[in-house]
């Protein structure tokens, strides 16, 4: 039996500091990243790949259509107009798809967005696999500037039969402050 | 050393440096009962508000700080440092051990508890007022919306927690180490083996929620995203991790309480407890349950229906466990010789009510169920069975059972058993209605609500008034009988109590078992 110490009681006491204060570093090294493993591992929480897709070979499976929906949403106080460009896109699985949105910053001086997508229902989010994404990256635009800001999906052939819908939702945070004060700190 | 057998020092200073394990169990018991009394304050202008619908008496923002500061301050100040005092009293005593194991952390870790709840309170008197994000602190509400006050609860939870980690450190290394010879496992009281496996759940978990506060904190201060969606993070991360705190929480709360249950029934019973040693193991199958249920407080998340089933069919386990506690408690009292005391009618009381919020804990326990009952007043008025009528009508059962033994002088009966009528009366007028207003849908946290909800309300409002009212006569009768109470002298206040606690003389001595105590076999075994 390991001893930290002559006397057993300090010796119990040492063994469960070094217990709780493992269980402090469990939360931060385990916990977190653990989370965002399954997270992206299994599709769950609607998160989608942070990444660009490769695309793979693959047939395009002409027998059904499924429906995709573009949701975009402003967070709570940014000022900019963000809309897609197509609310609604039939689209075969496995065909390679493009269209944009459109943003444009009323204000009168430059701001930077993030887009953060979501995927409803959940379980297509393993399916739905972006080839380019303006969500991959800030989105810097001058004062009263405008953008088409590009996404090409592809919708994987072995999306469950029984989904028909998928809905993918962008909300745009307001990053300005965070970026320029990370500018600031280097 | 010097002399053993020197009284207390005079003075201030005598609870300031005190390391014997009596003083610092009684300071524990006094700041647990005036934190009782600042949240059921906070409560009593929570259900002033609620008395009739349409804005009464305090603005929105302050009453969200008022539900916030209730839950904090009972949970954290109430409930856990009281049974942390009464393990102080009773686990040396019980064990035949003449103190704690490490008594200068002992002093620490109650002394650093007032500090954290001044500042806590303080923040009701600060720009922006206290914290408002219920006691629950999700992010972002806790950290993008919170008022600047936010960093010192921050702070007040990281002491908090500490002082949690110490007594429990200490509340295991006691056990461990200074059992009285004879004294092996198996034989020790209930009270001690519930507050071993809480000591172990404690130190499990309270550095879980230093992380989350401490990542919150970050978010804050430091620019990092944990929580926060717009730079990557997630908050829902935020109660996957405060979930994985705040059930074992809430088994941290309960099982001192049933520790407490399972010493009284039998004493009043005249009976040894039935089934001791499932006892035991159910109290540690609830411990290893705590840790694997987390996600049924966020069944709205939208998680996938696979983690919904695991997280339902696991929170349903528990009450296998938890049934073989009240059917022990219910054998131990069959056919035993039963008197109805005033600590055995809030045991009974708890019996009776702790099972009742049980079972509306498994309606919420059914996944598609909950997502009708989420965030309702059906789920307040479930806490507050396990809760209020779980731990704090156990821990009022205990103050009345070990009070003639603390102090040598017997409480007043009569004035014992009005204060459980009225409490248990009372109890039942405030949070029985609130299944009804929640099945029909009102929510939670809001300081006014729809019409048809006003008569239950005002019921509520008024049983609030007259539980709350019924403490005053409790602390009255407690200072009373430490004053001027009928003086005790038998070593055994009660007839029918076991254990070693009631072989030292009466009122208990400064020291005690400065010689181990010879173990008698306990009563029913050969």
């Amino acid at each position: 039996m390991l001893r930290l110490s002559h006397s057993p009681a300090t010796d119990t006491a040492l063994k469960l500091v070094v217990a709780a204060m493992a269980m402090f570093a469990f939360v931060f090294v385990v916990m977190v990243p653990l989370y965002n493993v399954l997270c992206d591992a299994l599709g769950i929480n609607g998160k989608t790949a942070g990444q660009a897709y490769t695309a793979v070979p693959a047939a395009v499976d002409e027998s059904r259509q499924v429906t995709v929906q573009f949701v975009a949403i402003n967070n709570d106080g940014m000022p900019w107009t963000f809309a897609p460009d197509a609310r609604v896109m039939r689209v075969h699985p496995g065909a390679a798809n493009g269209t944009v949105f459109r943003a444009s910053n009323p204000t009168e001086f430059e701001m930077t967005a993030q887009a953060i997508p979501s995927i409803s229902p959940s379980r297509a989010a393993a399916y739905f696999h972006k080839t380019e994404c303006f969500c991959f990256d800030q989105q810097a635009l001058a004062a009263r500037a405008f953008a088409e800001m590009p996404l090409q999906f592809i919708v994987d052939q072995d999306l469950p039969k029984d989904i028909h819908t998928i809905t993918l939702s962008y909300t745009l945070f307001d990053v300005t402050q965070s970026v320029t004060e990370g500018l600031a700190v280097r | 050393m010097g002399d053993h057998h020197h009284g207390p020092a005079q003075g201030v200073t005598r609870w300031l440096f005190t390391t014997n394990h009596k003083d610092i169990g009684t300071m524990y018991l006094w700041f647990s009962f005036a934190m009782f009394l600042l949240g059921g304050f906070f409560a009593m202008v929570i259900r002033a508000e609620l008395f009739q619908p349409g804005m009464q008496l305090v603005e929105p923002a302050f009453f969200n700080q008022m539900t916030t500061l209730h839950g904090l301050v009972m949970v954290f100040g109430a409930i856990m440092p009281s049974f942390v005092g009464l393990a102080n009293w009773l686990i040396p005593m019980m064990i035949g051990a003449p103190d704690m194991a490490l008594p200068r952390m002992n002093n620490w870790s109650f002394w650093i508890l007032p500090p954290a709840f001044l500042m806590l309170a303080s923040t009701l008197f600060m720009e922006g007022g206290a914290p408002a994000f219920g006691w629950t602190f999700y992010a972002p509400l806790s950290t993008t919306y919170a008022a600047p006050s936010v960093t010192f609860f921050i702070f007040a939870i990281h002491i908090l927690g500490v002082s949690s980690i110490m007594g429990s450190i200490n509340i295991i290394a006691t056990v461990m180490n200074m059992r009285a010879p004879g004294m092996t496992y198996m034989k020790m009281p209930l009270f001690v083996w519930t507050w071993l496996i809480t000591a172990f759940l404690l130190v499990a978990v309270m550095p879980v929620l230093a992380g989350a506060v401490t990542m919150m904190l970050m978010d804050i201060h430091f620019g990092t995203s944990f929580f926060s969606a717009a730079g990557g993070g997630d908050p829902v991360l935020f109660q996957h991790i405060f979930w994985f705190f705040g059930h074992p929480e809430v088994y941290i709360i309960i099982l001192p309480a049933f520790g407490v249950v399972s010493q009284i029934i039998p004493a009043f019973s005249r009976k040894p407890l039935f089934g001791y040693a499932s006892m035991v193991y159910a109290t540690a199958s609830i411990a290893f349950l705590s840790f694997i249920v987390w996600a049924h407080h966020m069944y709205t998340v939208g998680m996938p229906v696979a983690g919904e089933l695991f997280f339902m069919y696991a929170t349903m386990l528990i009450a296998v466990p938890t049934g073989v506690k009240v059917f022990n408690w219910i054998t131990t009292m069959w056919r035993g010789a039963l008197s109805f005391e005033t600590p055995m009618l809030f045991c009974i009381g708890f019996l009776v009510l702790f099972t009742l919020g049980g079972f509306t804990g498994l309606m919420l326990s059914i996944a598609p169920a909950d997502f009708q009952y989420h965030d309702t007043y059906f789920v307040v008025a479930h806490f507050h069975y396990v809760m209020v009528a779980g731990a704090v009508f156990s821990m009022t059962a205990a103050v009345y059972y070990w009070l003639p033994k603390w102090c040598g002088r017997m409480y007043n009966e009569s004035m014992g058993k009005t204060h459980f009528w009225i409490s248990f009366i009372g109890f039942n007028i405030t949070f029985f209605p609130q299944h009804f207003v929640g099945l029909a849908g009102m929510p939670r946290r809001i300081p006014d609500y729809a019409l048809q909800f006003a008569d239950f309300n005002m019921m509520s409002s008024i049983g609030a008034f007259i539980y709350g009212a019924s403490q005053l006569l409790f602390l009255y009768n407690v200072v009373a009988t430490i004053v001027a109470g009928k003086p005790v002298r038998e070593d055994k206040v009660w007839d029918g109590a076991e254990g070693l606690e009631w072989t030292v003389p009466t009122p208990a001595p400064y020291h005690t078992f400065e010689e181990p105590p010879v173990v008698p076999k306990p009563a029913g075994t050969i």
